[in-house]
């Protein structure tokens, strides 16, 4: 699950991670009251208007603008609020702001220079361990200096039966080149990010930038985090961080139905049982001359009642064109299947697409018989090549 | 010969009594696989489908002499069953359990390997030998007994591939259901050597997806090591980046992590690669031939 940065900077501020002081607010008017009372609190005197959405590359987008008196802050808020922020990882049409963190300054002048860097922790698949990403050149794209430096890149896996030592961040700390207070901050703020890390089952943080300050302090000025979404159930308070607005509205209903699916742009819906099979069925699809619509896994149970919300999704989509479905019945029965498909269809009413039905495994050919003999505008295949060589047809007819 | 169980295996299932642990365990009985009791704490001492349940693995050891353990527990508990296991001395583990946190995973899987036994999954169909032992929750009939293996991150997928191949004449020594989480106890080079070590089998059928590198690692390995020849299938040519597909695994990360990356390496190293999963057994017999 993703959240919000603001929502990420108050997790990693309760587990003792210094971070850039903000207030979300979702109007201009609030916007300037914020900008008035973090003035008290911080001192701050110029302010930063920062676009809350989930996805980076903001600031190259316009939704991060920095405001130095309060009208400022009430007319950057006032653009900002509403707009389609369009950044290099949101979809071609942007997403609608809602919500802006107005924050802090801290690159105010002072004894030494700011200085940025970047932090990360993630989980390394190949040797099943945390791994904490470390780099002087902070506030840049960490592939692209993966690529050109990689030598800038600093790496320490952390043993998951004894957790991050002290050593390792001192060693991350020294290696970034501090000293003096600045070291001691930074040990400790790695120290809190890690435990932070664990204690809310996080799958990714990246701090991109962490800021030294002028007079020495370590913060986080930007914070990305990812929570795993297999143990939010032991995270009720994380679980109400979830933000459905920055979502598919056809994900968010197929969700509510058990459903796992995935929008993507193509014109040729499916709906599968199993996600590897899933992914199989959309690559036959585009090896078939179409596009797949989504991805959609309707788990192990493929009844009436899920194959008929699937279908319902699916036929929201107006680009989609037909619709494959591919299920490889084990423990549930292909006939079962088919009544299913053949109950869904016809509570539907009217659907106007072709309907690709590919029922393999247990009671396949009774599957086959039932969706051939229900007068229905469907079209079923038992083996995978044969299905495939059907959605090629239905393309050749689209086209 | 086969890998990792066969019809000495001595079985139990941890989370027995339970619904999806009742139904499979039936399942499995009915197979033919040597199922010689379930663990449920609480319960020890009852009989469930006319086996013994115990309290704890360790019991199930000492008394029932059970050397693999098949896990139907809940994801909370599931990493403390696995842990479990491997104190009692259980030589294979397999997970069936889908939606363990990841961080109790990265413990436990470290935990298995400080001991001497083999974790499976989790989040997979489990392991088969046809016509020996069905140790999971795939359809036992589709299978026969044969010279080919199969390792596979997808269930239902590997019954596709599982149907091919039996329908092409040719059956399965066993498969290997090696699980779609982020982080499993056996990787896929892991279960490719094991097969290729088995002389029993004489071709073995690979099944990646998108995320991860362990399909390249077996790769490199099989282009070191192989002896016979592999068919390969990556699913999810056509996902989007950063999407998560299904499987808490199937996200592609980076550059190196796409399908058709990994198709490239595998071709580089000498599998048979498939583009369609229609085609995994009519590339296998080719493949035999050749």
């Amino acid at each position: 699950m993703n959240i919000h940065e603001y929502q990420a900077k108050n997790i990693l501020k309760s587990y003792g991670v210094r971070i850039q002081e903000g207030i979300v607010v979702d109007t201009p008017e609030k916007a300037v009251m914020a900008a008035k009372k973090l003035n008290l609190e911080t001192g701050t005197e110029w302010y930063v208007v920062k676009a809350q959405i989930h996805a980076g590359g903001r600031g190259k987008g316009g939704g991060v603008k920095l405001a130095k008196n309060l009208e400022q802050v009430e007319s950057y808020s006032k653009s900002i609020l509403g707009m389609q922020l369009i950044t290099p990882q949101t979809p071609p049409e942007g997403k609608k702001v809602h919500k802006v963190l107005i924050a802090e300054d801290v690159y105010y002048p002072g004894p030494s220079e700011p200085k940025e860097y970047y932090l990360s922790i993630v989980l390394d698949r190949a040797k099943s361990m945390n791994l904490i990403m470390a780099s002087t050149e902070g506030g840049m794209d960490i592939e692209e200096v993966a690529s050109s430096h990689p030598e800038k890149i600093i790496q320490e896996w952390v043993d998951p039966g004894v957790g991050l030592q002290h050593f390792q961040a001192r060693k991350i700390a020294f290696l970034l080149g501090l000293e003096g207070h600045a070291f001691k901050e930074m040990v400790n703020f790695i120290m809190h990010l890690y435990e932070a890390y664990i204690k809310i089952d996080a799958s990714q943080f990246e701090i991109n930038p962490v800021l030294k300050t002028s007079d020495d302090k370590i913060l986080a000025v930007d914070a990305k985090v990812n929570l795993d979404d297999n143990a939010l159930f032991r995270h009720p308070d994380l679980q109400e961080l979830r933000d459905i607005t920055e979502e598919d509205p056809l994900e968010v209903e197929a969700a509510r139905s058990g459903l796992n699916y995935v929008k993507l742009d193509g014109n040729v819906g499916c709906m599968v049982n199993g996600a590897g099979l899933a992914m199989a069925t959309m690559d036959i699809i585009k090896l078939s001359g179409g596009h797949p619509a989504n991805f959609l896994d309707v788990g192990g149970g493929a009844n009436a009642r899920t194959v008929e919300a699937g279908f319902r999704i699916i036929l929201k989509d107006p680009n989609v064109k037909a619709i494959l479905i591919n299920v490889f019945g084990g423990i549930v029965r292909c006939d079962r299947v088919a009544n299913g498909v053949v109950e869904a269809y016809k509570n539907i009413g009217n659907i106007e697409i072709p309907i690709i039905v590919r029922l393999q495994g247990t009671n396949a050919e009774e599957g086959a018989k039932i969706i051939n003999e229900s007068g229905l505008r469907v079209k079923s295949a038992v083996l995978l090549k044969d299905a495939a060589q059907i959605v090629r047809e239905v393309m050749d007819e689209i086209a | 010969m086969s890998v990792l169980v066969d019809k000495h295996s001595r079985v139990i299932v941890q989370g027995f009594t339970g619904n999806e642990g009742t139904f499979h365990a039936s399942q499995m009985i009915e197979y033919g696989t040597q199922v010689v009791g379930g663990v449920t704490p609480g319960k020890g001492g009852t009989r469930h489908l006319d086996r013994p349940v115990f309290n704890t693995v360790h019991d199930a050891v000492k008394i029932a002499d059970a050397n693999v353990s098949v896990i139907f527990v809940p994801p909370p508990f599931a990493a403390d069953a696995i842990m479990e296991a491997a104190d009692a001395g259980i030589g294979v583990i397999v997970t069936i359990t889908e939606g363990i946190p990841t961080t109790d995973m990265m413990r436990a899987k470290h935990y298995v390997r400080e001991r001497n036994c083999i974790l499976i999954g989790p989040n997979c169909p489990g392991v088969i030998t046809p016509g020996e032992a069905k140790v999971g929750i795939m359809p036992g009939f589709i299978h026969k007994k044969g010279s080919i293996g199969i390792v596979s991150r997808s269930g239902t997928l590997t019954y596709e591939a599982v149907d091919q191949i039996t329908k092409a004449g040719l059956g399965q020594s066993t498969c290997i259901g090696i699980g779609g989480d982020p982080i499993i106890g056996t990787t896929t080079k892991e279960a490719v050597e094991m097969l290729m070590n088995d002389p029993e089998t004489e071709g073995i059928i690979m099944i990646g997806e998108i995320g991860g590198s362990m399909e390249s690692e077996a790769a490199y390995w099989i282009k070191e090591h192989g002896t016979k020849p592999v068919v390969g299938f990556i699913a999810g040519q056509t996902a989007p980046p950063g999407r998560r597909m299904g499987h808490a695994g199937a996200i592609i990360g980076g550059e190196d992590d796409t399908a058709l990356a990994k198709m490239e390496i595998m071709k580089k190293c000498g599998l048979y690669v498939v583009e369609s999963p229609a085609n995994l057994a009519t590339t296998m017999v080719e493949a035999l031939k050749s």
